[in-house]
């Protein structure tokens, strides 16, 4: 780390070929490091080395994952409206009227775990950076978190220092945060995962390469100074399953490699980008983020005229001491770099100085085909910028079927104890809204900022979080994500195609298109062939899953090693769905606020316990098979809940999944205020804590009944009548009737009880 | 001729979109003004909208007073100008000392964003003399520090001049002492006021209407209506 002269450089590597290098300790395998020596045919200097374990780490290569990602691209439905796809830092959708969307999710998990406030604030922080470095301005973001036991000790550290994390950062940004899920297992007790998705927004032509073209123009870094924080985020936290559980020093040790944010500097980078782009002065670029400046300039190059000469010592460092292989390390935050025409640095330079930004050229594009950095004159990097940001390992790990895939889905779950009585039945669906998985999630988006900029039509607790787009015509994006990693364990591929279904579904219910998929796929050790196994079977329910709905992928992300120890989480895909919606005045909210509209279930009930809410709450079950998977079933549901949102037949619309029925009319009755008197048609225990897809439950608006049976009956859809709104409490006829105050009791009770 | 109101943006400011939308939509001319300017472009009011000025790492508002258009707003101020802070603006004009009082962290030590219930108390100030003394009205509350505070001697003196304009009504969501959402100068010409009424101009975006009137009052004010 020493940051004065008298590196190891490139003529030194020559020179010295058999001296030892601790290409271990920076997560490289053996045979790994050998791939460098050959592509670079001598050792690499301490600089290279830094360069290719950052970029070859799992986190940076997709080297475990990127065999099984192809399929993506390969099976993806033929679209139209994607304008940039899988490879770009985020994809980019086409909604219209001239404008462009590009969202995507990525996970910020294993730091969130060291350093819950820092861990999450920087998630924000990275992922806004992607969609910013697309030429978009970010618009809003959304989180999915998951966690251990509600009431663990551990919990109650990491789950407030997240969500506390999160809207320090968010807020600060001035970003409305629309959405997400919060949810609990043991299983993620000592691998929380904080996923945090953002959306942007362009004019079409306003898209942004990340390829460093034309020799003699400049390379620009600008933003905040690099420091020590965040060396071997990517190739030592992030690619690598913490130590024992109890073993607390395997947690200190990698605390340094979590990164700190700084909000404030995010949004001057935001106004200072957008505004850089709205003069025509960047030619190309890119965020830093994983892997900090070895990730940016061999990808830029890479991608472009193919060289780059680099002058590390003139990175503006916050820490004198710091050497070139720990500035190449450094995952500092709010960072980008940018390529400039010479003659457009000025204006640049000028744009930056408005907002209080640091800019500094630090180097130009060649066309040598190499990558050259030297530290004050002396060349310490000299390689093919590829060999690194494209070239780096694939690994085609073996996978094999869980020994107990076979014991856990004969653990059916049709066997469980269950009420059969009016009393019975209430108790059930008060314990079921008061499961910390189910309850009233307003501890934690409370602290969150939904209404900044005025766009937010609908946030959390919706089913999915739109925002306007264009204050004219009224258009808008709906966005949702998903996830299940009870559904995902018993059968990973059905389980997968459950949470696009679910988050497909809950853009629908916005009466929004759905359009485009984006994925972050939470796994255990790729080491393992169970996990394995698990993954091979999410991404391909993932793709065919896609195919059948006509939503193509656009990006994503991998998070490997959940794990702790040789206990691995739920494999747990979390799948986000953008739509459009036409006329966000047309959306539909979740909330019973007609009085008097008829209720009506959406969709076919069949006796499916197998990782439901109910058994796992009421019984700590989890086995069996998940609700059947009908796709078709899906996008009929779907085109009739977006005719009737267009035809304004419906006053609410809501999907049932998680906890079933007695869910959803929860949900319903307290967002809107009202009760509502249901008759139910069979068994009333599957009626109400069934988990079947492809259902939603809707008011629809007086006088429009018979036009919305039609359009049910025009698309197949089976549409029960169940009863109608109104009155002060949840009425179930022949079996009970549950105050609307005692309900909101039992479902915004725990979360305050249990986190202050 | 629509009257002209300044909207500031410091860097870190994130609802200067929003009060130029509320102004719009009452019906004035939203003009930006940037915090580096000395110049207030002769605007006929000003809006200092929420968000974290610079950063506000140190005491909100803090380092947001010493910015070169303060230099030029706070005399205008003192003579006269209507002025609205809203959150962090509230906190900078506290900070300036163009109102009583300061804002600090909330008494559950976590940034709050709810709804909230806010009662008039004051509809003789230029941007609430379009409310009834007494009104309830809706509108998102989104702060860390924003728990009103003042010595005993100040908070008895603003009760008795009437410079409380609103309070919050039931539930105390941050710990601000006697309910005081928002305050006034002594003439009532200045006004700030801890939830965001730019965030509740329309039903579609926002939980009501009903923070329009403030924007409405001004204009009318500005009109001679």
């Amino acid at each position: 780390m020493n940051g004065g002269p008298g590196q190891d450089t490139v003529a030194a590597a020559a020179a010295t070929p058999q001296r030892p290098q601790p290409y271990a300790e920076l997560g490289l395998t053996a045979a790994e490091y050998n791939q460098i020596r050959r592509v670079l045919d001598r050792r690499p200097t301490d600089a290279e080395l830094a360069i290719y374990a950052g970029m070859w780490s799992e986190h940076c290569s997709y080297k475990s994952s990127k065999v099984h990602l192809r399929q993506f691209a390969e099976k993806a439905p033929k679209s139209a409206a994607l304008l940039a796809g899988i490879g770009q830092q985020a994809g980019v959708v086409d909604i219209g009227q001239g404008y462009a969307v590009t969202f995507k999710i990525e996970s910020h998990n294993h730091p969130s775990y060291v350093e819950p406030h820092q861990g999450a604030a920087t998630g924000i922080g990275g992922i806004v950076r992607d969609i910013l470095a697309m030429g978009a301005r970010p618009v809003a973001v959304m989180d999915a978190l998951r966690f251990g036991p509600a009431d663990a000790a551990d919990t109650r550290r990491v789950l407030p220092g997240v969500v506390g994390g999160i809207s320090f950062y968010g807020n600060c940004l001035g970003l409305p945060n629309i959405g997400g899920e919060l949810a609990f297992d043991p299983c993620y007790a000592g691998n929380p995962l904080v996923n945090a998705l953002c959306v942007g927004v362009m004019r079409h032509g306003d898209l942004k390469d990340a390829a460093a073209t034309g020799p003699g123009n400049q390379v620009v870094l600008f933003g905040a100074r690099t420091g020590p924080d965040g060396i071997g985020g990517a190739s030592v936290l992030a690619s690598a399953s913490f130590g024992n559980q109890n073993g607390a020093d395997g947690e200190s040790a990698k605390r340094p490699s979590v990164q700190v944010g700084d909000p404030f500097m995010e949004k001057l980078l935001v106004e200072c980008c957008l505004e850089l782009y709205a003069g025509g002065l960047v030619t190309a670029i890119q965020d830093l983020g994983a892997a900090g400046i070895s990730c940016a300039t061999t990808e830029l190059a890479a991608a472009g005229t193919g060289g780059m000469n680099v002058r590390l010592d003139a990175v503006p460092v916050r820490d004198a001491s710091l050497g070139p292989a720990a500035i190449l390390a450094s995952e500092s935050q709010e960072r980008m770099m940018a390529v400039v025409e010479p003659g457009h640095l000025a204006g640049f330079q000028a744009v930056c100085a408005k907002w209080g930004v640091q800019a500094t050229a630090i180097g130009e594009v060649t066309d040598t085909g190499r990558l050259r950095m030297t530290w004050h004159g002396e060349l310490i990097v000299e390689m093919p910028p590829g060999s690194a940001a494209d070239d780096g390992p694939v690994c085609h790990r073996p996978s094999a079927r869980p020994a107990g895939q076979d014991a856990l889905a004969a653990a059916d779950p049709d066997r469980l104890a269950r009420p059969a009585d009016g009393p019975g039945l209430r108790a059930a669906l008060l314990d079921l809204v008061a499961w910390p998985d189910l309850a009233d999630k307003t501890w934690a988006t409370e602290q969150y900022d939904c209404y900044v900029r005025g766009n937010t039509v609908l946030a959390m607790p919706e089913d999915a979080g739109l925002l306007r787009i264009d204050e004219q015509s009224g258009l808008g994006v709906a966005l949702a994500t998903d996830g299940n990693g009870r559904y995902c364990l018993l059968n990973p591929y059905a389980g997968t195609q459950l949470a696009l279904a679910e988050a497909y579904r809950n853009v629908a219910a916005t009466g929004a298109v759905p359009l485009a998929v984006t994925n972050c796929l939470n796994f255990g050790s790729p080491e393992d062939p169970a996990v394995m196994w698990q993954f091979e079977q999410a991404t391909a329910g993932l793709a065919d899953g896609c195919a059948a709905l006509g939503v193509p992928v656009t990006g994503g992300n991998v998070s490997f090693y959940n794990q702790t120890g040789g206990a691995a989480i739920h494999p747990t895909p979390v799948v986000g769905v953008l739509g459009v919606h036409q006329d966000v005045r047309r959306r539909l909210s979740v909330g019973f606020g007609t009085d008097g509209a008829r209720i009506v279930l959406l969709g076919r009930t069949g006796l499916e316990l197998g990782g439901s809410a109910w058994a796992r709450a009421a019984h700590g079950h989890l086995g069996g098979r998940p609700p059947r998977v009908d796709l078709e079933a899906e996008r009929a549901l779907a085109a009739v809940l977006i005719a009737a949102a267009a035809g304004g037949l419906l006053a609410a619309a809501h999907d049932v999944s998680d906890g079933g029925l007695a869910v959803a009319l929860t949900e319903s009755c307290l967002r809107g205020g009202l009760g509502c008197q249901v008759a139910l048609p069979g068994d009333p225990f599957t009626c109400l804590f069934s988990e079947s897809a492809a259902r939603a439950v809707v008011a629809v608006q007086p006088g429009a009944e018979a036009a919305f049976a039609a359009l049910a009956a025009e698309h197949g859809v089976p549409a029960e009548p169940l009863g109608r709104v109104g009155g002060a409490s949840l009425a179930v006829d022949g079996c009970f009737e549950i105050p609307l105050d005692e309900l909101a009791a039992a479902h915004a009770g725990p979360l305050p009880a249990l986190f202050g | 001729m629509r009257a002209r109101v300044g909207v500031i943006t410091f860097p870190g400011s994130l609802d200067d979109i929003d009060a130029a939308r509320a102004v719009t939509r009452a019906g004035g001319e939203p003009v930006p003004i940037w915090h580096g300017q000395r110049d207030l472009l002769g605007v006929d009011a000003m809006i200092l909208p929420g968000g974290f000025s610079y950063g506000d790492y140190l005491r909100c508002g803090a380092i947001a007073r010493f910015a070169p258009v303060m230099s030029a707003l706070m005399p205008a101020a003192r003579a006269g100008l209507p002025v609205l802070g809203i959150c962090n603006g509230f906190q900078i004009l506290c900070e300036a000392h163009l109102l009583p009082g300061a804002l600090t962290r909330n008494a559950g030590l976590r940034f709050v964003r709810r709804d909230v219930r806010l009662r008039i108390e004051n509809t003789r100030t230029p941007w609430t003399r379009g409310y009834a003394t007494g009104q309830e009205i809706v509108v998102p509350l989104k702060s860390g520090e924003g728990a009103y505070v003042a010595g005993p001697a100040t908070l008895a003196e603003i009760e008795k001049a009437g410079q409380v304009i609103a309070r919050y009504a039931g539930i105390i969501p941050n710990g601000s002492a006697a309910g005081v959402a928002g305050v006034c100068n002594e003439s009532g010409s200045v006004v700030g006021l801890m939830p965001h009424p730019e965030h509740a101009v329309d039903e579609l975006t926002g939980p009501s209407g009903d923070g329009l009137g403030f924007f409405e009052s001004v204009l009318s004010v500005l009109a001679g209506t």
